[in-house]
């Protein structure tokens, strides 16, 4: 067996807080990686995959620093080298491909300067040299228009297309280690598909070694050839894809592989369905809706983003509505809410019409449907403790007061599975996931008919976003209410939703029962969104076929 | 962030005392309170100061000017003989005053219009903005000059002069901070909810301005007594035989080449007030300042 290219043993990171605290982040982690293979780090946030991922370049983030152990790479020994040693070895010896390639590119600068800057920086070759080199790097990563896409600026190319120029950016000094951070999470499912071609395709042929760290398991199947589980800063599970896909064999890497098998939604059944019956109308009928931004004239905004959606949501059942970004899923919420006015069409709540302006609308109407945000970060004031976020609704609509508000704060914490307790702090205090709890109590203090859920477990883990699914559903059951889903991640719907609604550029392309979702599903672009969703499968990415007319019609990479 | 089941909470909660007070607290450091002193010991005078004055302060006591610092007269004496203990005892008021209705007037009315501005948004910011924008361009001692002028130097119009003076720049600061509150999803939800525009303003961004708000107050404050002094200098402020600091440095100015106290008491007067008020706001407790981060 050869020797391993990198080899880390006992990592130690720590970090002291702003109050002084010393906290351990890496609580001794050992692994090696061998010359040519791409190990997967994967965990949720805070587990410390990205802080392993840059110590291997010798980079600790502000306010940590490597304490103990070593990490060696190839011949030289990271631990113990000097800062401007380390310098030497970025770039030529391990390199890095960031998570928002948007962000690590220069906007004021063409992209092949900042593709060759590490040859220059380094003095690894000629200007002619190296340009000749990238434009070989990016027909590997199968960019259009190789020879010219190096003139344009960053905003001129796609996000996908960003996200390979990165890596050709990383590639260009011919490193033996790559190292990239989540790479494919801000990228829509049918982009992912291309750059994870294009990654391993291009890691491949060069043999490089790589580190691949994600949160996302079927992704992580796709390109690594070995998983390393971490959760709080230390190593749970080390084996092989498949081993860690087919067999795991540690309890949390189950349960991470448990969250990613979504239960299928049921129905409601016939006797709690009956219950709606007293009600016949459809909780929310919406016809030719349309909304935009911008500066109206002659009654039409200029960006019109929403083009006449139709769609009718029975009570007690829950709608998905799912597409890529832009193609109008939020700005749909946002104009049943009232927030943005819709400039034409009609939406019947309970049979009667809500006014476009929220502002016209009445309390019973506004307190019926609520709206629960993607980021409880910032759905949630601050400065004002969980308690009194939870109470205003209380008061606003039903003028509770003093003991009895009180009573129903915790009667809503206890109905989102969190302590009474919780009601004394600030919303900075609790976690992701308690906070989009919280989130969707408030929701609940104004016993809605209808909650609009805008993308509210993208932004956490898949374990608490599972947890947050299951809570969902038991609501449901208890207090009859229904849901407008919204969210890019297939999975997610099926597993809530009884309809789901594809979404394209801002209009409906079909409506289809969730649970035969992917085999009914009709419109080309469903079809194309449904099969590029990754799945639990090492072969998927390569076995894959996309019929390649169908992938330039609708997907922006 | 990982955890999210509800016994997650407690080893939290336990470490945190729950009858200490929540959050960062109260507590602020030494500067802080050196400055929080002076300014309460420059309150305190200005109310009952002026009972405790040894002499009447338009009163010619002394025979001799710009005298030197003696038993009798603590702070020496002025250009005419006056005793200028009692006459910084008695300008405290006018400047402490003054400068205190005058900040308070500007920010309370200047923070209220940014963030009627940033929330209703449309022409009625439009209009406000470019208005008071205009208005900002008009020098401000300039200003004062033609109000005094045309009306008359009195407590009131001095009040409103510097309040005038400095409302455009809270009302601009309180608005950009605003705006970024404005789109953040709490405000969206509370609106969604069908809230009112003072609760929006007052309950879901103003506490989370309150931190730059205040620090902002505090650098105002600093320049209206300084305009103020300003305005006395050029002897359009508190008119004789009263008179705010600045008029007290104005009026002994000459005494400075005669190193006379009576030029050096004042000026001092007015740094340590300025100084301290600076150094209690970099320092507010942090409860307060950490509010919008």
């Amino acid at each position: 067996m050869t020797d391993p290219l990198v080899t880390v043993e006992n990592l130690v990171i720590g970090a002291t807080t702003d109050a002084g605290r010393h906290v351990e982040i890496i609580k001794g982690v050992s692994f090696e990686i061998a010359p040519g293979e791409i190990v997967a780090l994967i965990g949720e946030s805070g587990s410390g995959k990205t802080t392993i991922a840059l110590s291997l370049m010798g980079h600790a983030r502000s306010g940590c620093r490597i304490e103990g152990g070593r990490i060696r790479l190839d011949r030289s020994e990271i631990t113990a080298m000097t800062e401007a040693e380390r310098a030497r070895l970025r770039g030529t010896e391990v390199s890095y491909v960031p998570q928002s390639a948007a962000a690590a590119f220069n906007p004021s600068k063409r992209i092949m300067d900042q593709v060759i800057e590490i040859s220059a920086i380094h003095a690894l070759m000629p200007r002619a040299e190296a340009e000749a080199k990238a434009v070989e790097l990016f027909r590997a990563l199968a960019l259009p228009e190789p020879e010219v896409i190096g003139a344009r600026y960053p905003h001129q190319v796609s996000g996908g297309q960003l996200q390979r120029l990165s890596a050709a950016m990383a590639l260009i000094g011919d490193p033996k280690l790559v190292i990239f951070d989540e790479p494919t999470t801000a990228l829509d499912v049918t982009t992912q598909i291309e750059v994870l071609r294009a990654f391993k395709s291009v890691m491949q042929q060069g043999g490089i070694s790589g580190v691949y760290v994600s949160h996302d398991l079927a992704v992580v199947a796709q390109i690594a050839d070995r998983i390393i589980v971490l959760r709080g800063g230390e190593v749970q599970e080390v084996g092989g894809t498949e081993q860690i896909l087919k067999a795991p064999q540690h309890p949390y890497t189950r349960d991470l592989l448990a969250a990613f098998e979504p239960v299928p939604h049921q129905p409601l059944s016939a006797a709690e369905a009956a219950a709606g019956i007293l009600r016949p109308k459809p909780v929310l009928k919406v016809q030719d809706l349309c909304a935009g931004y911008g500066h109206v004239s002659k009654g039409e905004p200029r960006a019109k983003v929403l083009k006449n959606v139709s769609f009718t949501l029975e009570r007690g059942r829950n709608l998905g509505v799912i597409g890529e970004s832009g193609s109008g899923k939020s700005t749909l919420a946002r104009a049943i809410a009232g927030i943005l006015p819709p400039y034409r069409g009609t939406a019947l709540f309970d049979g009667t019409e809500l006014r476009p302006d929220l502002r016209n609308r009445s309390k019973e109407q506004l307190r019926r449907l609520q709206i629960v945000f993607q980021l409880a970060d910032t759905a949630l004031n601050p400065n004002h403790s969980i308690g009194s976020i939870l109470a205003r609704p209380l008061t606003f609509y039903e003028g509770l007061r003093g003991k009895a508000r009180e009573a129903r704060v915790i009667e809503l914490l206890d109905m989102v599975h969190l302590p009474a307790s919780l009601r004394h702090r600030l919303p900075g205090e609790l976690s992701g996931g308690q906070k989009q709890r919280v989130n969707l109590a408030r929701a609940l203090a104004a016993s809605p008919e209808l909650i609009l859920c805008d993308e509210i477990t993208s932004a956490l883990d898949t374990v608490v976003a599972a947890a947050i699914l299951e809570l969902l559903k038991e609501l449901q059951r208890e207090l009859n209410l229904s849901y407008m889903f919204i969210s890019h991640d297939l999975s997610t719907v099926e597993a809530i939703c009884d309809d789901v609604l594809v979404m394209y550029k801002g209009a409906v392309v079909e409506a289809l029962p969730a649970a035969r979702m992917s085999r009914e599903a009709q419109h080309p672009y469903s079809r194309l969104l449904i099969s590029s969703v990754p799945q639990l499968d090492t072969g998927w990415l390569t076995g894959l076929e996309q019929d390649p007319e169908l992938v330039a019609q609708f997907a922006r990479r | 962030m990982m955890a999210d089941t509800p016994s997650s909470t407690t080893p939290k909660g336990t470490t945190r005392d729950r009858t200490a007070p929540k959050g960062p607290g109260w507590r602020f450091n030494w500067v802080g309170r050196i400055g929080l002193v002076i300014i309460l010991f420059w309150g305190l005078v200005a109310l009952v100061g002026p009972a405790f004055a040894p002499y009447p302060p338009g009163e010619i006591v002394d025979w001799d000017y710009f005298g030197p610092v003696t038993g009798k007269f603590w702070m020496g004496t002025d250009y005419l003989g006056r005793d200028i203990l009692s006459r910084i005892l008695m300008g405290a008021r006018y400047t402490v005053g003054i400068a205190l209705a005058g900040v308070t007037l500007a920010c309370s009315l200047g923070v209220i219009l940014g963030m009627m501005a940033a929330v209703a948004g449309g022409w009625f910011d439009m209009i406000l903005s470019r208005l008071l924008d205009a208005f900002n361009g008009i020098p401000s001692l300039l200003f004062g000059l033609v109000v005094v002028a045309a009306v008359g130097s009195s407590i009131p119009v001095l009040v409103l002069t510097l309040a005038a003076i400095y409302m455009p720049g809270s009302y601009r600061f309180a608005r950009a901070l605003a705006v970024n509150v404005n789109t953040m999803d709490f405000v969206t939800v509370a609106r969604a909810r069908g809230e009112s525009t003072p609760y929006l303003i007052l309950r879901e961004i103003l506490p989370n301005i309150l931190g730059p708000v205040l620090a902002d107050l505090g650098l105002r404050f600093v320049f209206i007594v300084l305009v103020l002094s300003g305005l006395s200098f050029l002897g359009l402020g508190v008119q004789p035989p009263n008179a705010d600091w600045g008029a007290l440095v104005r009026e002994n100015i000459e005494g400075l080449s005669l190193g006379a106290p009576a030029v050096i008491f004042p000026s001092i007067a007015i740094a340590s007030l300025t100084i301290s008020v600076n150094m209690f706001i970099d320092n507010l407790p942090s409860k307060i300042r950490d509010r919008s981060e």
